[in-house]
């Protein structure tokens, strides 16, 4: 199965050409007088010379040492691997929507104006907010974006003393990031028993030095937080706002929505729900919707509609600015807005309904073979923990790698930090019943392997184009580039 | 699993080591710590001459998946750094207690010793923070 | 109901598995949801469409805009309306690639690893730096990146930005420092220039990061030397924000000194999409390696020896070092990263330079008309590397509908950010214009007003 693969430099000859360009049809002039020599570099760039042939072969050749959401099931917890519609791939790249420029004047683009704001009303039911920006272009943008309002708006009320966020422990990496970013402190909030966030320790934590409370609901560990009410009431009795960090949106369209929790800013992860690709770390796009009050801080421009005519609208005194250049990650969103008109409000609710009802039946079989820590009625996800294997020589990580020997891809590992050994399972609503099967048995024979000789197990995979790759050694001694030397440390 | 413990050694509950040495003290990592922690690819160290306040973070360990802070069990100025460990962290995973030392600091209140443990107390800690 | 092509689950199938779990009904999986945040009634959105139906729904609004393909572009300011290589679409589009997730299970993600890894050192080939990340959303988010950058390598919080830098990118970088509590001071204009005197007597050694852009946001080629002794005496970062479509042709930023290079990597293959998804390029000398954000790529082998690829340098980042992380980023624009390294490996060396050469030698063309024209001005002397300032004699909104019922996007009106060039444009020329369009705009501008 090991199968080397020549880099692109490797198989470059000189003299080969891959491009085709009209010829330059100005009337020529000497290069010198046009740019003098010092302002020219020294050498070409080595980049490297290929026929189309070849860089086709060659990254088709890449794109087989790839597993895609199209190759197999991929449950990876709290990042939605759903499948991503074919059809969305064509609308983004209709000229319309992929040859335009950011700065054509409003009446060109009249499409894209009323695409967007249509988007918004969607999103708006959605969730239950007043307005959404859909500028961050993902969910950790969209994380600081937030923030960020949440800032502005304490500094317009003279609020200056708020410099910490609450974070429950099981939060995402990006939470505490974000809060840091923003120049904020953040105060963990413990979990209790049951896997939720502890309500008496948040009850005093909440004083009037909290800025806000970031929470993803449910959590990651895939629980929904009862006390929801209890929790918002807690935070906005401090003087704080709640922001919903809507990656794990999926499991709850059509139930409740984050503005009828208590929400007051949200943002959603669009390449998570919306079925929009994950493009193997990128694009996505991540808005944010804010209650009433918190309007007036949205970045600009915002898309308003005047009769049947859709413009730009930056009168926003109190504005935080931008946060991308231009609009945000248009293409994602035409995507996005495919995928809801598609759905529809019945569509979106089944969506949730599946995938909820995909998780539990995968965790209700996965327990009987494996350790379930916080064995409650989960919503899209839930976390086991391979804490007993390990015990017997193969943990979580070579459970992953014995998975990708049977095809499938892991769930993600080691993660929330709470729990040991983690293995978080979210299979999505747009897996088959045999699908899952399949995957239950793959885990069951996974677990009869290391009962048997967990010393293999934990020397796979066996069967992919490489074997287990040397991560210290890639630290140790970085080649980041290539034949770089190793760059000193 | 049993982790080495040093006699004549003092330890703090983040699982530093202290070494006396007249009116010096070496600094470094537990052969407890360095085990959960894997292969050590890379050392963060203070300056020489920097001050330190006991309980606060000095130096940074990483590994490949996991960052360590190394929190100064005593308070004082850093007179010397293992500068070897720049270029070899994984020193610390061979020899925690000898070569793998990290920092030396001048003493400036030596009752601020006898808050750590010894090393029977410390073995004692190690084997409840095991069982949780 | 909509989206049942997505739902494979049979009612069969849904009834089997809640004997499974033991449950009477699906709403039985949603008891835990307090009623007191419950829905009441259904989501308040449009009815569900059919394939056919969505497709005619956003052809229809895609229709209702002028587009590159139904009008000659002149727009530039960031974005650029560049030859694509049709096979770039093709590698994207492959599924393997854009549905596939962050590479964090390298044995089966060789394929993007690989491409990323090689994504960095086409853009290291091209800047001169020692090393690239995986990418930043855009220009202007890497802007502001890379200047929190230098604050960490410096640990200082004062950063100079020249004017010339894109406002779009400035409006960003603003924004992140307000929230940070940093301090941001904008270095003044001489001539449509960094001016030099200012700068040097901003800079002190409270200065983290100095932001320059090359060829700035008027196109102009800045003059960068002796820059780098200035900043550097002062144990300064020099960041340099690059169109590395120009790098073809132009000089380095390792040549003229700077330490940490980003850019808006649209150029390289990329469809402008309306400013989104594009590609934010970023990359360093190789001791600012740890407080570099974003994802990096690195090359070692597996326990037979055969080379692979793996994410390295994670604990720079959020899922790691959580409130500690250099950023908080996580999802990039990998997959346009992928499309700019099939641009880059499609162009080559000669490619590159090509392309470089002919939007030079077209602004300059354009340049040239243009500026003979009665009543337009060129607003900055100096070198243009594919776009220009001018002034125009009357209102630009007005120019640009004058030019849009001929078919040709005008300029981009720079006064909203300059208030101080009242009627003034920014023309872009790149490879993809031919003597034809551009005789046909100057034909439009001669004699308006």
């Amino acid at each position: 199965m090991r199968k080397p693969k020549a880099l692109i430099f490797e198989i470059s000859r000189p003299g080969r050409q891959g491009y085709s360009l009209p010829d330059c049809d100005v009337p020529e002039k000497p290069l010198d007088q046009l740019l003098p020599e010092p302002l020219r570099r020294s050498a070409a760039p080595e980049l490297p010379e290929l026929s189309e042939t070849e860089v086709t072969r060659h990254f088709t050749e890449l794109s087989t040492r790839n597993y895609g959401v199209d190759t197999g099931f991929y449950p990876l917890g709290s990042c939605t691997m759903k499948y991503n519609p074919k059809v969305n791939e064509e609308t983004a790249a209709l000229p319309g929507f992929a040859c335009l420029h950011p700065c054509q004047p409003e009446e060109t683009v009249q499409g894209a104006l009323e695409l967007l704001y249509n988007l918004e009303q969607g999103l708006k039911a959605l969730t239950g907010m007043e307005r959404f920006t859909l500028q961050p272009a993902a969910g950790a943008h969209g994380e600081l974006t937030g923030l960020m309002i949440i800032q502005a708006y304490h500094r317009h009320r003279d609020d200056h003393k708020r410099n910490k966020v609450l974070i429950p422990l099981s939060a995402h990496g990006t939470n505490p990031a974000t809060v840091s970013m923003a120049g904020y402190e953040v105060v963990q909030v413990p979990c209790d028993e049951r896997g939720l966030v502890d309500l008496d320790a948040l009850k005093t934590v909440a004083d009037d030095t909290i800025a806000a409370l970031m929470l993803t609901n449910p959590s990651t560990l895939g629980l929904f937080e009862e006390e929801i009410v209890e929790m918002a009431e807690a935070v906005h009795e401090a003087g704080g706002l709640l922001y919903y960090d809507g990656a794990n949106m999926n499991a709850i369209m059509g139930y409740t929505r984050p503005g009828d929790m208590g929400f007051d800013v949200v943002h959603l992860n669009i390449h998570k729900t919306f079925s929009t690709p994950h493009g193997g770390g990128g694009p996505g796009s991540g808005p944010v919707g804010v209650t009433g009050r918190l309007v007036p801080y949205l970045p600009v421009p915002l898309v308003d509609r005047q009769g049947d005519k859709y413009y730009f609208n930056y009168d926003s005194s109190r504005s935080i600015g931008k946060v991308h250049a231009f609009y945000g990650n248009f293409g994602v969103v035409v995507k996005a807005y495919t995928y809801l008109r598609m759905l529809g409000g019945d569509g979106l609710k089944q969506a949730s309904e599946d995938a909820v009802l995909n998780a539990n039946y995968l965790m209700n079989r996965l327990k009987k073979t494996y350790h379930l820590p916080y064995d409650r009625t989960c919503k899209h996800e839930f976390v086991l923990s391979a804490r007993p294997e390990k015990k017997k020589g193969a943990g979580a990580g070579d459970i992953a790698k014995a998975l990708l020997d049977r095809g499938f891809h892991p769930p993600t590992v080691y993660f929330p930090l709470i729990i040991e050994e983690a293995l978080m399972v979210e299979p999505t609503e747009t897996e088959s019943k045999e699908t899952l099967d399949a995957f239950v048995w793959a885990m069951e024979e996974i677990a009869r392997d290391i009962d048997e000789d967990a010393e293999k197990v934990a020397r796979g995979p066996y069967h992919t184009v490489v074997g287990r790759l040397d991560e210290v050694r890639a630290a140790r001694s970085p080649v980041l580039s290539w034949q770089n030397k190793p760059a000193k440390k | 699993m049993t982790y080495k413990v040093i006699d004549g050694l003092r330890y703090t509950k983040k699982h530093e080591w202290v070494r006396q040495e007249g009116g010096v003290a070496v600094v470094g990592l537990c052969d407890y710590a360095q085990d959960k922690l894997g292969e050590i690819v890379f050392v963060e160290l203070p300056a020489v001459g920097a001050a330190v306040e006991a309980g606060k973070s000095v130096a940074v360990v990483e590994s490949v998946k996991a960052v360590a802070d190394l929190y100064s069990p005593l308070s004082g100025t850093v007179t010397e750094i293992n500068e070897v460990l720049f270029d070899q962290p994984e020193i610390i995973n061979r020899d925690p207690y000898g070569e793998g030392w990290v920092y030396k600091v001048g003493i400036a209140d030596e009752a601020e010793l006898d808050h750590l443990m010894d090393k029977a107390a410390y073995e004692e800690f190690i084997i409840k923070e095991e069982e949780e | 109901m909509g989206g049942r092509h997505f739902l494979p689950l049979t009612n069969e199938d849904r009834r089997a598995m809640l004997d499974e779990i033991g449950a009477a009904s699906v709403e039985d999986l949603f008891k835990d949801i307090p009623p007191a945040v419950r829905l009441k009634g259904d989501l308040n959105l449009a009815p569900a469409l059919s394939e056919t139906e969505a497709l005619q729904h956003l052809a229809a609004l895609a229709r209702k805009n002028r587009h590159f393909q139904n009008a000659v572009s002149f727009m530039g300011a960031g974005i650029y309306d560049h030859i694509i290589p049709t096979v770039i679409k093709h590698i994207t589009g492959r599924s393997e690639f854009y549905a596939s997730y962050t590479p964090y299970q390298p044995e089966v993600s060789q394929g993007m690893l690989q491409a990323i890894f090689e994504y960095q050192t086409m853009i290291c080939q091209l800047t001169g730096m020692d090393v690239a990340n995986a990418s930043m959303y855009d220009g202007g988010t890497a802007v502001a990146e890379g200047a929190i950058m230098g604050c960490g390598a410096t640990r200082r919080s004062k950063v100079l930005v020249s004017r010339s830098v894109s406002p779009f990118y400035r409006a960003v970088l603003q924004n992140y420092f307000h929230s940070r509590g940093l301090d941001l001071q904008e270095i003044p204009l001489r001539e449509g220039c960094t001016d030099h005197h200012s700068l040097a007597s901003m800079i002190g050694d409270d200065v983290a990061t100095v932001v320059l852009q090359q060829p700035n946001f008027f196109g102009m080629v800045e003059n960068m030397s002796g820059l780098a002794d200035l900043i550097h005496a002062q144990k300064a970062v020099f960041l340099v924000s690059v169109d590395p479509l120009s790098l073809g042709l132009l000089q380095t930023p390792a040549e003229y000194g700077a330490d940490i290079v980003v850019g808006e990597g649209q150029c390289l293959g990329v469809p402008a999409s309306f400013g989104g998804p594009v590609l934010g390029i970023m990359a360093a000398r190789e001791k600012f390696i740890r407080q570099m954000p974003g994802r990096i790529a690195g090359e070692t082998i597996d326990g037979e020896g055969n080379r692979g690829f793996v994410l390295t340098f994670q604990t720079r980042e959020q899922h790691i070092r959580r409130e500690k992380a250099a950023s908080n980023i996580c999802s990039n624009e990998a997959l346009v990263a992928l499309a700019a390294a099939v641009y880059l490996a499609t162009m080559g060396p000669r490619g590159i330079r090509e392309v470089a050469e002919q939007c030079l030698r077209k602004t300059a063309y354009g340049r040239e008309q243009i500026t003979a024209l009665k009543g337009f001005k060129l607003t900055f002397p100096g070198i243009n590397f594919k776009e220009f300032a001018v002034t125009v004699p009357g209102d630009p909104a007005a120019l640009n509908r004058k030019l849009l019922a001929n078919n040709i996007l005008g300029g981009v009106d720079i006064s909203p950010f300059y208030p101080e060039f009242q009627n003034t444009i920014l023309l872009a020329f790149t490879e993809k214009r031919t003597k034809d369009e551009i005789d046909a705009l100057v034909q439009e501008l001669e004699g308006w007003k």
